[in-house]
């Protein structure tokens, strides 16, 4: 391997891949080239590194420069003065949202976005090539399987991973070292180590992010896994939409291969072990257990009653442990740093760190990780920069469509397994909505609802039926036509559901409903009661009106699709409210804000 | 692979190529590299550094440049910064100095007292 002085990481995440960054890479070698610098400059393509709103993101080490929203265009000027004078490109370098600081003189870790997150699971992520083993292998990667295999016994492993507390970060926050300990003690010849990377909540992204950006570390993981309880093959089972994940997965499997480090005689130990992708069709249901082995085993995801729980009975019918994808990313660093190490980050009962997709009316959207125990203050206003365009901020969906909405007035509550389900939402997956004063939350349960009974396999009443009837109970209250006796309705029915529903899924579709009625009920109320929508977001209950700032202009009346505004030149026009579709064309037509919507 | 050893080896052969993604305290040759550097003759001088590192199979040091420094008749100039101590500034540099400063000055922390700025005549 040559040395080089210089490297230029350049984001290859989903997000960054999709606004160019390929087509940076290229550019940048092209360049190289071209200036005679290809042997002291190298281009390495990473994972995700976190800051997918200021993306593409390039990052030009030693000087460690972080260059954001980066333009096929720029990159000649960042070869040209960068890499040949050593002039860093002052207006390409990423500038802080709130402080309006350039990064030009900080490292990386001293950006607003950067300074309170910890990394664990994403390591890796934004630093190694993922297709690359030997740089896996450089950061550490394969020495705590190493240290497993030969120095430790299953049982110290599994005794590690329970020590230090790690929780499954899949959502429903099982003690991961319990698991093993169940699959551990079943009998049988073969079992299996599940990973599960169906990662199914609408704006979660960080299973495809660690996958992308780390594939080595879920192999490790699962490899010491399954020496932990027995097992010599393992599935990852990963939805066919995470094409870049899929295929830098595969990649990493054949060099593990290749390296000795999957198949038999690991370490020349007795230990075999061999990891075998099966892709998702992308049904959100699959991300339950019992329905991810029924697909995985060809038949139709369905969940299935538990017990037999699937330590006891799960794959082929034998012994298997399932984790998903972040949980099995802490594992080599508790192997190789230690239970206590583990356990000194985050709280007594959530330890570790917990990585989150921040989407939805947020500056900073992308991916964090933090320490358990961190106030969901610090994630919105210092890492995510607060909300955009000086709004208010209203609420944050944690869970996805199996969590729950948390209120501005319960902004202080640390992010914890335990803290968020007492308030009614979930720590989930890790997916995080924030919403501003323009969502209307009826809308937004609505809206999640909508998700589950399209994702609902069908297979028992309560959730096939039950989600059903809330739906509609909920699309009648958006449109106007919200009755007394809806709001109470839709409550007995969500418990109703929460209790009889046979898996997760229908266990926690009702969460948002729920949720959005205990920290928001005055919305509900005023959409039944007042046929108001305080958010102004439902269309059927605004209504659109011309003030006396009108001039006469005649502009709104000309673009009026309906043809429902009359009135004469220079004098105030009406909107014939009778006609009206509420399309919104009026108002952004007027240039004398006179039309004004209610 | 069949052992420890053989991971190791992987992981010393690949690490000296990326530690500078690795926030740690690297020895830091910052060379001057504007206009008057390159025209200086910097650049044959940058690429004796990276010869030399990797000759001597160095891992923590790295190699960067930097615009003018504002004395280009001293150009080529560079700066060699060990961990926790003042910088030292190297004037007129050419590539056949430069194994003697990686080996006095990077290696063995004695700076190379008569190549450096405080030697000037002029």
């Amino acid at each position: 391997m040559e040395l080089y002085r210089s490297h230029v990481l350049v984001c290859g995440g989903t997000g960054c891949s999709s606004s160019g960054s390929a087509k940076l890479i290229e550019r940048f070698e092209e360049q190289l080239q071209e200036k005679g610098l290809d042997k002291e400059v190298k281009v390495v393509r990473t994972g995700c590194f976190g800051l997918c709103e200021a993306g593409p993101v390039v990052i030009v080490y030693p000087e460690g420069t972080f260059y954001s929203r980066v333009k096929v265009e720029d990159v000649d000027e960042i070869v040209s003065e960068h890499l040949l004078k050593g002039r860093k490109v002052q207006h390409l370098v990423y500038v802080d949202h709130k402080t309006h600081e350039s990064s030009v003189q900080k490292s990386l870790n001293e950006i607003g976005f950067y300074k309170q997150q910890h990394r664990v699971a994403l390591r890796n992520c934004g630093v190694i090539d993922p297709e690359n083993i030997d740089e896996y292998i450089a950061f550490d990667g394969y020495q705590a399987l190493a240290k497993a295999l030969t120095e430790m016994t299953p049982e110290q492993v599994i005794q590690e991973v329970l020590d230090s507390g790690l929780r499954g970060r899949g959502g429903a926050g099982f003690p991961t070292g319990k698991k093993w300990q169940f699959a551990r003690a079943s009998k049988a010849e073969h079992k299996y180590f599940v990973c599960n990377a169906d990662e199914g909540d609408p704006g979660a992204f960080m299973d495809r992010s660690l996958l992308e950006g780390d594939p080595h570390a879920i192999i490790e993981a699962m490899a010491i896994g399954g020496y932990a309880i027995g097992a010599d093959e393992g599935w990852v089972y990963v939805r066919a939409e995470y094409p870049i994940a899929v295929k830098r997965l595969q990649k990493a499997i054949d060099q593990a291969r290749e390296y000795g480090l999957l198949g038999e005689h690991i370490f020349g130990t007795d230990f075999n072990f061999d990891i075998h992708i099966r892709l998702g069709a992308g049904a959100f249901v699959c991300g339950e257990e019992t329905a991810l082995m029924a697909s995985i085993e060809g038949k139709r995801g369905e969940p299935r009653p538990k017990p037999p729980f699937p330590a006891v009975k799960g794959l082929f019918e034998s012994p298997t442990n399932i984790n998903n994808v972040e949980t099995l990313g802490n594992i080599a660093q508790i192997i190789l740093k230690g239970a206590d190490w583990f356990k000194s980050i985050g709280t007594p009962a959530s330890t570790g760190t917990k990585v989150f997709a921040l989407g939805g009316k947020i500056n900073n959207t992308g991916l964090v990780e933090i320490p358990m125990g961190t106030p969901l203050r610090t994630i919105i206003e210092d890492i995510g920069g607060g909300i955009p365009n000086g709004k208010k901020f209203k609420a944050v969906q944690t869970g996805g469509p199996s969590g729950g909405c948390i209120p501005a007035s319960l902004l202080d509550i640390p992010v914890e397994y335990d803290t968020l389900t007492s308030v009614g939402a979930m720590m989930g997956s890790g997916g995080m909505i924030v919403m501003d004063e323009d969502n209307c939350m009826v809308d937004i349960a609505r809206f999640f609802l909508d998700f589950t009974v399209d994702e609902s396999c069908g297979k028992c009443t309560p959730c096939r039926v039950g989600t059903r009837r809330m739906l509609e109970i909920l699309q009648r209250i958006t449109e106007g036509k919200g009755e007394e006796g809806d709001i109470e309705k839709l409550q007995t029915l969500a418990e109703n559901i929460k209790n009889s529903a046979l898996c997760g899924l229908g266990q926690t579709a009702p969460n948002p409903v729920l949720s959005t009625i205990k920290f928001f009920r005055d919305e509900y109320e005023a959409h039944i009661r007042e046929k108001r929508c305080p958010a102004h977001h439902c269309q059927a209950l605004l209504s659109y009106t011309i003030t006396d700032k009108c001039k006469g202009c005649t502009a709104c009346a000309r673009k009026c699709p309906v043809n429902c505004i009359s009135g004469e030149v220079k004098k105030q026009h009406v909107i014939d409210q009778s006609k009206c579709i509420k399309c919104g064309t009026c108002m952004a037509t007027c240039k004398f804000g006179a039309i004004i919507k209610n | 692979m069949k052992s420890l050893a053989d991971l190791q080896a992987i992981r010393a052969k690949t690490l000296e190529n990326i530690n500078m993604r690795k926030d740690d305290n690297a020895a830091r040759v910052v060379i001057g590299m504007a206009t008057c550097g390159i025209a200086a003759g910097a650049r044959p001088v940058m690429l004796a550094f990276m010869e030399e590192i990797k000759k001597r199979n160095l891992q923590h040091v790295t190699v960067s440049q930097t615009g003018c420094i504002g004395m280009c008749r001293y150009e080529p100039m560079l700066d060699v910064i060990l961990p926790g101590q003042e910088k030292v500034t190297y004037i007129h540099v050419k590539p056949e100095m430069v194994p003697r400063i990686v080996s006095e000055h990077i290696v063995n922390g004695h700076p190379v007292e008569e190549y450096t700025i405080g030697a000037a005549k002029d």
